[in-house]
């Protein structure tokens, strides 16, 4: 244990040093002339540098009252060079126009709309949905437990609430907690999934609870990938994929192995493709993870349970850590469809697989039918873990001291639901089923009404939150996107966020086959709202196209 | 054969904390209690860690209530809770997507939050000027600093990056630099000083990092964790100059600058003391400051919610800060919420000011009446030496262990200083964390505990660790 401790640390070489002045050489010359500083009289106190102060950065290096002036010490050469390649579409270049449009239209500016509608992120109660009753009940118990007092709480949200504060340190949620989360919701949250897989037993020291499940994702990658050159951490994801992977494997350094999923099949997942892309990564990678999303995020497909049996197989030959990202578990609406936990099949695999195959699953309190995102509350689930490695695993979360404690209380009060025998099922019931039921109507209602514009081809919206069309575009608005310094998608839903004030994710933002261009919009907005955009959008795209034929 | 048989070297060099065993244990100890084990104990005291609430410290009713009502919006029409309560929460929760806590925010945080952040920053710092597109607020500042530290350490230098970090520090940050793959440069605060921070050791470590790393970042902790010392203006400015001159980045982990207790102390930020040196110093060094609303006298630790300030950066570099952020979605609501109150409270005329002034004021008289009680009754004890605790949540005196206890440690297999934690936990119920956990001169021993508790908790601890100190320091003699 001790020597462990020292590989890290300098020793202390007894005390004041000599040479007191010396500046670091190998530091300093990694400082380029270029990332000098301007001369220090005409900036403004503090502010960050505009871009005139760029250009005066190009002159020499001044002294100002006889001090020389010092370049940054942080600068683009020296900075990590992983860090520059992150980027997060979602939250991307068209986001933060939209939000100066917004700031523009409130500013008074004259637009050809009013408002500008978000479609770019699954934020359900941005889009006017209204948090489930009983949830905020119990969590303003425990923020403001006086109001155990207050007879117009039911029953059963006092008795959650008394039940979460007993189990927080100094009985409130200001505690710190464990950093793998408080005991009893990880037991909940156990009791839960032995629930969904039909009684396959959960070990609730196997739970890790989270800053939402992004926060997880990152954490087990950051933890499995190692190796330098081609022996470097491979990670297969699907194309297309939600962001946060290829920025969670750029920000890692480690080496993104593309899959790609069949448009023409709806988004299916095919194990000859996994098998070609992994044999092509073998040649300069040393592939070992591959991460499934099910309900698929952008594209919406719901695993088949025959699909997923072939995905289990597939990792136990190849020896790979399998990556469930199964978020949208209860956002599935598609007749015939249905959710299978990766580890449910696992387990009825039988213990050949079972036993072996290593495996972390992943949820959240950010989608399903409360889409509560603000409170950045989720889990995962590990499986056949190495217990040494958990240890590690163990190690790394403390790092975050622990998950936002109202965001534990929330998934507890998910994962354990008012009761039939209880006073608030009938209205928790009632608005869970209302929200879900919405949610089915909108998917179907997008489909149709996309697949019947020219040049919008939509897959059924079988799961998750979103649809994610491809639309064709002419070669003309392709160059045009090229004059403009933009791929086609983002010079499209550029275009169409100037014009109809509605934000979309481009398709190259979660990556797309080469030559085909998508786009990724949530069906949150209310049914009436939505049915205004998916009009709005079919009327742009026909006015685009006959711009650019 | 496991897939994960290799793992992240990065994480596998991590220092394995002590306090897990310590930690493990306790809750067996807990545990028996439930069960009727019989101890010279009826429950475990946890003073480990700088929780105020765990610790037994209430919270602070305003913000709850706003809390309460932002979380269940009917509370804003019910007349049970303050008008200004109803409007503050009413007002934020305008300021949300579609009127809930339960969406996302702007990556950088709620803006008008941010806003306030740096209005608060400004007034704090006697004007000197604060810009709301360099704050980003963050789940706890420990995230925030990581992200920072992501940055600045280039994991495929040759040598590593390196980090100059005070012994002692608590451990959550030296163990966030290990896990990025850079080098943890020791520099010793002057014990004997009060934990000071002297510059002379500040150029030995560096000197000391030579051929071995590249030392980009400079880490101080004011107040001081676990020291407890407040660092003089004279002291700041002399870290800044040197900083400037070694063309080190600054990272200043400000998040108890709400506590402080000494009557002669006072918290002055590292941003000020930059701003009134003037250019070209307050043009050029790059700072990071961070604040948190887990410490102060709301103590919302399990809220996550902080900040970090960034001060001269390169605007290029600041492209790429933004979306390391707006990889983590954004901060928890009800955190960011928590800061805003924190920074905000209550004035003179508000409703909910003359509840707000009597729960503050008590917790700050029970604080400094802590702080004097640890001090008065450790220092009396045979074998502690405890330096004044000026702010900060802990007290962090030294042991001088007897021999026979320091070989009895090593025939356990124990650190000494753990072996003393265990004793105390085991015999006492009393949970704290021993000085190797924070870093030690070689040879010294220490032991960290909170003093941010109730007056009740405050004096039971003492009691506990009175008698057991006795009993030990026979047992040993």
């Amino acid at each position: 244990m001790n020597s462990e401790r020292h590989n890290c640390q300098l020793e202390l070489r007894g005390a004041g040093g000599e040479e007191k002045n010396t500046t670091l050489i190998h530091f300093t010359s990694a400082c380029t002339a270029a990332s000098l500083c301007p001369p220090l009289s005409l900036l403004l106190c503090f502010r960050t540098t505009t871009t005139t102060k760029i250009k005066k950065k190009k002159m020499s290096q001044q002294t100002v009252n006889g001090v020389p002036s010092r370049g940054k010490v942080l600068t683009l050469d020296n900075m990590n060079p992983n860090v520059k390649r992150v980027e997060y579409a979602v939250r991307g270049p068209i986001v933060q126009r939209a939000v100066q449009i917004e700031k523009e239209l409130k500013e008074g500016v004259k637009k050809p709309f009013s408002e500008v509608i978000k479609a770019n992120i699954g934020d359900a109660h941005a889009m006017g949905q209204k948090p489930i009753t009983f949830l905020r009940q119990v969590l303003a118990l425990c923020s403001y437990p006086e109001l155990l007092e207050d007879n117009k709480f039911p029953e059963d949200a006092k008795k959650r609430a008394k039940r979460i504060l007993q189990a927080c340190g100094g009985h409130s949620i200001g505690a710190y907690s464990a950093s793998q989360g408080i005991e009893c919701v990880r037991q909940d949250v156990a009791r839960y999934i032995e629930k969904r897989d039909g009684g396959i037993s959960s070990n609730p020291d196997n739970i890790y609870l989270s800053t939402g499940a992004s926060d997880a994702i990152v954490t087990m990658l950051k933890l499995l990938v190692c190796g330098e050159g081609r022996d470097r951490t491979g990670v297969m994801i699907s194309i297309p994929q939600y962001p946060l992977y290829s920025a969670a494997l750029a920000d890692l350094g480690a080496v993104q192995v593309s899959y790609y999923l069949d448009e023409d099949k709806c988004w299916s997942l095919d194990v000859a493709e996994l098998r070609r892309s992994l044999n092509a990564a073998r040649q300069h990678c040393n592939p070992r993870v591959l991460c499934i999303i099910n309900p698929g995020n952008p594209t919406g497909q719901v695993q088949s349970r025959q699909c997923i049996e072939d995905v289990i197989r597939f990792a136990k030959e190849e020896h790979l850590f399998l990556m469930a990202d199964e978020v949208y578990q209860d956002n599935v609406y598609a007749e015939g469809c249905k959710f299978h936990s990766f580890k449910k099949v696992l387990f009825e695999m039988g213990p050949e697989y079972s036993s072996t195959v290593e495996m972390a699953s992943f949820h959240s309190t950010s989608k399903c039918y409360m889409g509560e995102c603000g409170f950045r509350g989720g889990y995962m689930e590990i499986i056949n873990m190495d217990p040494e490695v958990k240890a590690q695993l163990t190690k790394l979360v403390s790092v975050r001291l622990c998950p936002p404690v109202p965001g534990q209380a929330l998934l507890d009060l998910v994962v354990n639901p008012p009761q039939p025998d209880e006073p608030s099922y009938t209205t928790f019931m009632k608005e869970r089923t209302v929200v879900l039921a919405d949610l089915a109507e909108k998917a179907r209602l997008t489909e149709q009404i996309f697949n019947k514009v020219p040049g919008i081809t939509c897959n059924p919206v079988q799961g998750a939150m979103y649809t994610f069309p491809r639309i064709t575009l002419s070669q003309k608005a392709i160059d045009k996107a090229k004059e403009e310094g933009q791929v086609p998608d983002m010079f499209y839903c550029m275009k169409l966020l100037e014009e109809e004030g509605i934000c979309l994710v481009p398709g190259s933002g979660f990556g797309q086959r080469e030559g085909t261009f998508h786009f990724r919009m949530t069906i949150l907005p209310p049914t009436e709202k939505l049915k205004v955009v998916l009009h709005k959008i079919s009327e742009f795209h026909l006015r685009f196209t006959q711009e650019f034929s | 054969m496991s897939v994960l048989q290799e793992i992240s070297p990065n994480v596998k060099n991590m220092k394995q904390l002590e306090y897990v065993v310590l930690a493990r244990r306790a809750s067996q100890i807990m545990e028996e209690l439930r069960k009727g084990a019989r101890k010279p104990y009826s429950e475990v005291i946890d003073v480990s860690w700088g929780d105020p609430h765990r610790a037994g410290v209430k919270p602070l009713s305003f913000v709850r209530q706003v809390l309460a009502a932002c979380l269940y919006p009917e509370l804003v029409n019910s007349n049970k809770l303050p008008v200004d309560v109803r409007q503050r929460a009413q007002r934020l929760l305008g300021q949300c997507a579609g009127g809930s806590i339960g969406s996302y925010t702007a990556t950088a945080g709620i803006a008008e939050i941010v806003h306030r952040v740096s209005e608060f920053i400004t007034r704090r710092d006697g004007g000197a000027p604060s810009h709301p597109e360099n704050i980003f607020i963050s789940a706890g500042s420990q995230w925030a600093l990581q992200n920072i530290l992501k940055v600045l350490v280039n994991s495929k230098s040759s040598p590593k990056t390196g980090v100059l970090t005070p012994v002692p520090c608590h451990c959550t940050t030296t163990l966030s630099i290990m896990g990025l793959g850079a080098v943890v440069i020791p520099y010793y605060l002057s014990e004997e000083q009060g934990w000071e921070l002297q510059v002379e050791e500040l150029d030995r470590a560096l000197e000391s990092a030579k051929g071995v790393c590249n030392p980009v970042a400079l880490y101080v902790i004011n107040p001081g964790n676990p020291s407890g010392h407040i660092q003089r203006r004279k002291s700041i400015q002399e870290v800044i100059r040197f900083v400037s001159e070694k063309k080190l980045f600054l990272l200043a982990d400000e998040v108890y600058q709400g506590c402080v207790y000494g009557e002669k102390s006072e918290f002055i930020s590292y941003k000020r003391v930059l701003a009134e040196m003037g250019p070209p110093l307050s043009d050029t060094v790059e700072l990071a400051s961070f604040h948190s609303a887990s410490k102060g006298f709301m103590g919302e630790c399990g809220m996550r919610g902080g900040y970090v300030e960034l001060i001269n950066l390169d605007p290029d570099v600041m492209k790429y800060i933004y979306k390391l952020f707006s990889k983590d979605s954004c901060a928890p609501v009800l955190g960011q919420i928590a800061l805003d109150l924190m920074i905000n409270p209550p004035q003179p005329g508000d409703p909910s000011y003359p509840l707000y002034n009597v729960e503050t004021q008590n917790i700050r008289t029970m604080l400094v009446h802590n702080v004097k009680r640890a001090f008065e009754v450790v220092n009396s004890l045979p074998g502690f030496c405890c330096q004044p605790v000026e702010g900060g949540a802990f007290a962090f005196p030294r042991l001088h262990l007897p021999p026979k206890a320091i070989q009895k440690a090593k025939e356990v297999g124990l650190q000494p200083d753990t072996f003393y934690c265990i004793r105390l936990l085991e015999e006492a119920g009393v949970l704290i964390s021993p000085g190797c956990e924070y870093g030690q001169k070689e040879g010294t021993h220490h032991i960290r505990f909170c003093i941010m508790t109730s007056e009740v908790m405050m004096e039971e601890l003492l009691r506990r660790l009175t008698c057991f100190h006795t009993q030990f320091m026979k047992d040993f003699s």
